[in-house]
């Protein structure tokens, strides 16, 4: 019997597709959210605050990740932003070969701004790189104080964690500092928000961080032009 | 269930090795899962018996070594080894601990049937 040697990484095939997408993104100068939570913690929902908050400033755009429908996708064309659906059928999670197929035939030049939102599901998107240049993550507080501690892989390679639903926080029994406790305690690193997509509570201080990161990006993006 | 899309990976990776090399059965694949990424070793190997059929690994091992996490401070150099539950601030000076092992997922090696034993 011969061992041949291979250490070549499992998801190495994803990751140069993912490295693809990203030089393209950043060739645009375009700053790529991929948007990830559980299913119903208001993934649209926030896109649909972020866009108006944004009030028609940038040029963005978003891809939605589904099993099935292109009911969110609606949601986003009714405020007058372009978007386009990824079905998956049966997988849990969007990978980088998924988007490269979608910018195929819904091309992203010139945009400030694209959200990419997964699949709901905290486990498997966490191991697809999609070329995105942050990872934003949330956590709605109806969902328990405990949730960043049982899936720690999702949480921990977030660049934002958002705290949703914090007007459900007493009727949901749940301590909004012990949840953002346990966020800290898998991601030091991560930058938190904890907001009401309900409400409108708290949205502002995260629409001002995102101007702020398309402003950096566009710095960036012309310093090396 | 991302276990197959990953099961197939592997089976695939195996396959190429072992078709540059001119081999032809494959009998052991062996990888390298840390503790910390999303992947479960019981869905893995489920999920292997699927993706392996009708290729060079259709009667292949999947053989899993399991790297356990390990965190260090930058900063006051401590290390935690194993990690029992994940917590990546320093309890010694309280700042961001790095992720030293735990994350690897990776192809390490195939066993397969030696020219000679093909004779």
């Amino acid at each position: 019997m011969d061992r041949v040697s291979i250490k070549t990484e499992v998801l190495k095939a994803n990751q140069e597709a993912a490295t693809e997408n990203r030089r393209l993104f950043e060739g645009e100068g375009t700053v790529v959210i991929n948007l990830m939570s559980a299913p119903g913690a208001g993934k649209t929902s926030l896109l649909e605050a972020t866009i108006r908050g944004l009030g028609g400033r940038y040029r963005l755009a978003v891809i939605e990740g589904d099993l099935q429908t292109d009911l969110d996708s609606q949601r986003i064309r009714a405020l007058g932003t372009r978007s386009h659906q990824i079905t998956t059928g049966t997988v849990c999670h969007l990978d980088a070969r998924m988007v490269a197929r979608a910018l195929a035939e819904f091309p992203v030049h010139g945009l400030d701004l694209l959200i990419i939102e997964n699949v709901g599901n905290l486990i498997c998107p966490a191991s697809y790189d999609l070329g995105e240049s942050l990872r934003v993550v949330i956590c709605s507080v109806a969902e328990g104080a405990e949730k960043p501690k049982k899936y720690p892989v999702m949480f921990n390679k977030a660049d934002v964690v958002l705290l949703n639903k914090t007007d459900l926080a007493n009727a949901s029994g749940v301590d909004l500092r012990e949840l953002e406790t346990n966020v800290r305690e898998v991601n030091p690193k991560a930058t938190v928000f904890a907001v009401s997509c309900k409400t409108g509570a708290g949205l502002d201080a995260w629409v001002v961080w995102l101007q702020d990161a398309i402003a950096s990006r566009s710095i960036a993006a012309a310093a090396r032009t | 269930m991302h276990e197959l899309s990953i099961a197939q990976s592997i089976v695939e990776i195996a396959e190429a090795k072992a078709r540059e090399e001119n081999y032809g059965c494959i009998q052991t694949i062996k990888i390298r899962l840390g503790e910390f990424t999303t992947i479960v070793p019981e869905a893995l190997e489920f999920a292997f018996e699927a993706a392996r059929r009708e290729t060079l690994a259709e009667n292949a091992r999947l053989e899993i070594e399991r790297v356990p996490m390990v965190v260090r401070c930058v900063a006051c150099g401590s290390v935690t080894d194993p990690v029992r539950e994940v917590c990546l601030i320093c309890p010694q000076c309280g700042l961001p601990l790095e992720v030293v092992s735990g994350e690897e997922l990776q192809v390490d090696y195939i066993e397969v049937e030696s020219v000679a034993e093909r004779v």
